[in-house]
Formats: C-alpha cells, structure tokens, sequence
C-alpha cells in the first residue's frame, strides 16, 4: 500500500457567475403610451402613470383631481363606461385605494383596452361610514355606469362618494352595524 | 303628501312604512318569490303600471370576495364558481388566466382546446337553464321541460371530462385537471350535433311563438345609447345593436384560432335580449365542432405548478365572455400565496343597473318578462 501522496486534483475554478442580463425596460406600446401622453401633457403634475402594458394601462391621480381627470378622459378620449370599480385596504399607508376599469364599446381600436384610473382616500381607525374623511366626489355624473359599483364600496370599504344621488347600502343587510367587511381589520369570526 | 304620512316607530331603513298615498302602492316582489330568483325588486304602482322599481340584491351574499384574501392561489378555485355553479368553468375562467399572468406560468396547446370545448358547454348549459326559467315566468312550461331535459345531454357531456355534474373545478393556473375520455371526439360531435338539432326546434315552440312576442316585443325597450351609458354586457348590449364580444375584441387562449361570429341586434327589446343567447349556443355549437377539429391528439394538459405558488407583485385584470357577458377578475398581489385583493365584475352586477330604467312605466305583469331577459343571475350578482 503505497502511501505516497498524490497530489490532490487541482481545484477546478468555478465559472465566473453568469452577470445576470440588464433588465431592458421594454419600450411601451405605442398605441397605450399617446393616449396616456394626451391625459398626462393636460394634467402634467397631477397624473403619475402607474404602468403601460399592452392592453392594459394605469394612472394614479389624486382624490382632488378625480372628477378633472374622469371628465377629460370622456370628452377626449373613446373611454364609455366603467367595467368595474375595485377598492382595496391598505392599513399600513392609512389609505384606501379605489380604482375605476374603464373600456370602450363606441370605438373599435380601444375595444382591447382597459384604463385604470385610481385614487386613494384617507382611511380611518375607527370607521363612521358617511360622516369622517373617508370621502371622494362621485363619477356617476361623467361615467354613469358606475352606480351600483360605488354603493358597493361604500356599504364593503366606508368611502362616500360625495355627490352620489343614491348612497344606500347595496348588498348588506339594512341593520349591519359592524366594520365595513372588505377592511383589513374585519375577520371572519371563528377564523 | 307629508300631512298623509302615517307615524311610524323609528325603523330600520327599508323596513318602515315611508309614504302612503291614495294611488301608489309599494309592493316587495321577492326575495323568495319564485318570480324574482333570490332578489328582492321593490316596485311602486299606480294601478297596473309601475311608477318606480328599486332592485335590492344582497340576499344571497356570501362575501366571496373577503373569502379569497384567507386562501391561496388554488384553494381559490372550487368556492370562486359557487356564484354560478352552472356556469362554473367561465366563471372561474378569468380568475385562471390571471393567476397565470401573476404566476407566470405557459398553457400547453392541447389545454387550451379543452378549456375552449369546456367553457362552451357550460355556456350552453347556463342558457338552457337561463332559458327553461324564462319559459316558466311567461306561463310556457313546454319551454321549461324542454330545456331542462336536452341540457342533461351536455351535463353528461361534461360529467365524462370532469367527473362533476355541475361544479366542475375543472380549470386549473397551468391547465385543466384532467384528460378528456378516450373516445371524447366522437362522443362529444354526435351530443352536440344532435343538441343542436334540439335547440333549433325551439324557434317553433317559443321564439316564433305569437303570443310570446306579443308578450315581449316593444317591452322594456334598451336604447344603443344607455346600453352604452350604462355599461351593460353581454347578451344585453347585444340585443341593443352594440357588437363587442370579449371573444372576438379580445382573443383568449384559443379564440383568434377559431372562427367566432356574434350575433348582434337591434331593437333592444325583451325579445331581442331572450333571443341573442338562444343564437349564441347555435354558435356555440359551430365553435365546438372547430375546436374538436384542430385540437390536438395527444399532449400535455398542464404545466405542473409549483406547490403553494407565490404572485408576483403586480396586478391583473383579465376579462372573458361568460354566459351573462362579459366576467372581468382584477387580482392584486403583493407576492404572497394568497391575492391581496380579488375582485370579481361579473356581468349580472353590471346589468342589474338596466332595470329600474327598464321597468318604469311598464305594466307590473310584464315584470318578469322583462326582468329575466337581463340575463341575470342574482347568486352571481350578489357574489
């Protein structure tokens, strides 16, 4: 049994790590980013856009400039009606965030397209629906399908839609007295 | 009128007795009332005729929305299409193609099909039953048993791809579940063959009916205009000669493969809305037939998913065209296992808005013939 010493294999480098490739911002769509430039060149300060993805487009505006915003975008742009109105919790920023679906049916090259346009709210600790500042001017006026979809956030999330004609309770029963259930804080019971 | 007000203890709203008038009479139709599904319409009349309709949904909410935050990605799936289970695939359709967007995960060509032949079934199922219901409010039950019976032909259909009669689960992010049988084609092109063959019999026994249209022509008559104005969907804005299809506008999985056509009219009426949805199986039917034709023979039907998927952090709205119209899901993310916020826009919610401008001025025995052709299911409303 020989007990010389063979030298141990040198170690093989390991591969320099592949850099991972630089993530190149795909350039937007053409078609999505001129009408969002028409809403932005108007309203330079006051609209963020969120993000432009084909088909898909958000802008951010604040709750003051909604009803400005709503209204250009249905003078001059091909934008309808409202598919739908979503509003989200956020406790940790003390906000609720609401956002408006808009679509097309009157034009045929922005049947494809869907614009978000959402606002946030302020949010408070201990709700009272319709009489604290969880507040925001309605849309019905400019974009009437939106109705049903904004008794729906008041009754789930507590925002009242200052100028809405009808801001009864949609969906809960007339005697609910607890939290505004879509709220973060609000827990099924026994969960 | 505020001398003619009787005094009544403080109520809840809703519940007390606001004005009462030598004429006008509020009557609550519903929510039990086998003339309204599980809603409550609480209509003011003058006589015959109703002054003021006021659609109160709500009795059969079951938040699921609040649901979909404690659950994640795939327990999602079977409580999503209990608001239509006989519609359960398209439901669930846009929730699916958003997951898939978040996940980032690929649909194998031969899935696609399936979905496709899947979700035109249960289409066609959902009118059927939509259809035998409408029969029944208008006093015709040979259109509630006819219905009612040849839907069984595609619910056995259906039950041979998934195993479930009615709530399917059948579409999963990455897929569908399960394979469809052997012999699945030939089954499938003689069901749907003689189906159609069926449903085309009706025109006979209901839609070239006088009494029927006598009874639904020039009823609640929807404008192009406030079909627009007021974002109605689907079968609704179709009878109101707006030609939008999410099939066709916007393609999904397999449609731009396919040669859809949409059937659009114009008068707006009752009977326009009651007739789009029956021309929509027929052509369901032809899409069938093609989606069976190109589909392919063999392959996989899913792309494993990892266990307990994570979203990245972003959002979705994706929209399909479901029985009632057009069924868009906006899920946001914030890259956990669970949605941080889902919400469903399905289309009964959307045209609910349409009645009470449909209904003024109506004859109160027209009620349901207006009503039901919204197309409207109220557990889907309620969510």
């Amino acid at each position: 049994m020989s007990t010389a010493e063979t030298t141990p294999p040198p170690k093989a480098t390991p591969p320099p790590k592949a850099t991972p490739p630089e993530k190149v911002e795909a350039p937007a769509p053409a078609f999505e980013k001129s009408f969002i430039d028409q809403i932005t060149n108007h309203f330079s300060d006051h609209v963020e856009v969120e993000y432009i993805k084909e088909n898909r487009t958000r802008i951010n505006v604040k709750k003051e400039k909604i009803v400005d915003v709503a209204k250009f975008i249905k003078d001059n742009t091909p934008f309808d009606h409202a598919e739908s109105v979503t509003g989200v919790d956020f406790p940790e920023d003390k906000e609720i965030g609401v956002i408006y679906h808009l679509g097309s049916y009157t034009d045929p090259a922005y049947s494809k397209q869907v614009l978000a346009l959402a606002t946030r709210v302020p949010r408070e600790e201990n709700p009272n629906p319709g009489n604290d500042s969880t507040k925001l001017s309605s849309l019905r006026e400019i974009f009437y399908s939106v109705e049903f979809h904004e008794r729906e956030i008041f009754e789930m999330l507590g925002v009242y839609f200052e100028g809405h004609p009808d801001n009864r309770r949609l969906l809960l029963p007339e005697d609910w007295a607890d939290l505004p259930p879509l709220r973060k804080d609000f827990t099924n019971k026994g969960r | 009128m505020t001398d003619k007000l009787i005094p009544t203890k403080q109520m809840p709203p809703g519940l007390q007795v606001d004005q009462v008038d030598d004429r006008i009479m509020t009557l609550n139709v519903g929510p039990q009332h086998p003339g309204s599904g599980h809603m409550r319409i609480i209509v003011r009349i003058d006589g015959d005729y109703i002054v003021d309709a006021d659609p109160d949904p709500g009795y059969v909410h079951r938040g699921e929305e609040k649901m979909a935050e404690a659950r994640n990605y795939i327990l999602n799936i079977p409580h999503l299409e209990r608001p239509v289970i006989h519609d359960s695939c398209n439901i669930l359709y846009p929730y699916v193609l958003g997951v898939e967007d978040l996940v980032g995960i690929e649909v194998t060509e031969r899935a696609k099909y399936i979905r496709v032949i899947a979700a035109e079934l249960n289409r066609c199922i959902y009118i059927q039953y939509w259809l035998a219901i409408y029969g029944i409010f208008l006093g015709h039950s040979t259109m509630f048993m006819w219905p009612a019976g040849d839907r069984e032909l595609l619910i056995d259909l259906m039950e041979k791809i998934t195993g479930a009669r009615v709530t399917h689960s059948y579409f999963i992010p990455g897929g569908v579940r399960n394979d469809v049988p052997a012999n699945f084609e030939d089954v499938c092109l003689r069901q749907v063959n003689y189906f159609e063959k069926r449903i085309k019999e009706y025109a006979d026994v209901f839609y070239d009916n006088p009494i029927l249209k006598a009874r639904t022509e020039d009823t609640g008559v929807l404008s192009r205009e406030d079909a627009i104005r007021l974002g109605t969907t689907g079968s609704v804005l179709r009878a109101s000669g707006v030609d939008y299809d999410v099939r066709i506008k916007e393609p999904y999985d397999v449609y731009d493969e396919l040669d859809v056509h949409t059937n659009v009219l114009k008068a707006g009426d009752s009977y326009a809305r009651s007739k789009i949805p029956w021309l929509d199986m027929i052509e369901s039917c032809n899409i069938i037939r093609q989606a069976l034709e190109k589909m392919p023979k063999s392959g996989s039907i899913r792309t494993k998913l990892k266990p307990n998927p994570k979203g990245k952090d972003d959002e979705v709205y994706r929209r399909v065209e479901s029985g009632r119209g057009a069924a868009g899901c906006h899920i946001i993310s914030q890259g956990k296992p669970e949605p941080y916020r889902l919400k469903l826009s399905v289309g009964s919610f959307r045209n609910l808005i349409a009645l009470p401008y449909l209904l003024k001025g109506e004859k109160l025995g027209n009620m349901p013939a207006v009503y039901w052709s919204l197309n409207y299911w109220p557990v889907e409303a309620d969510r």
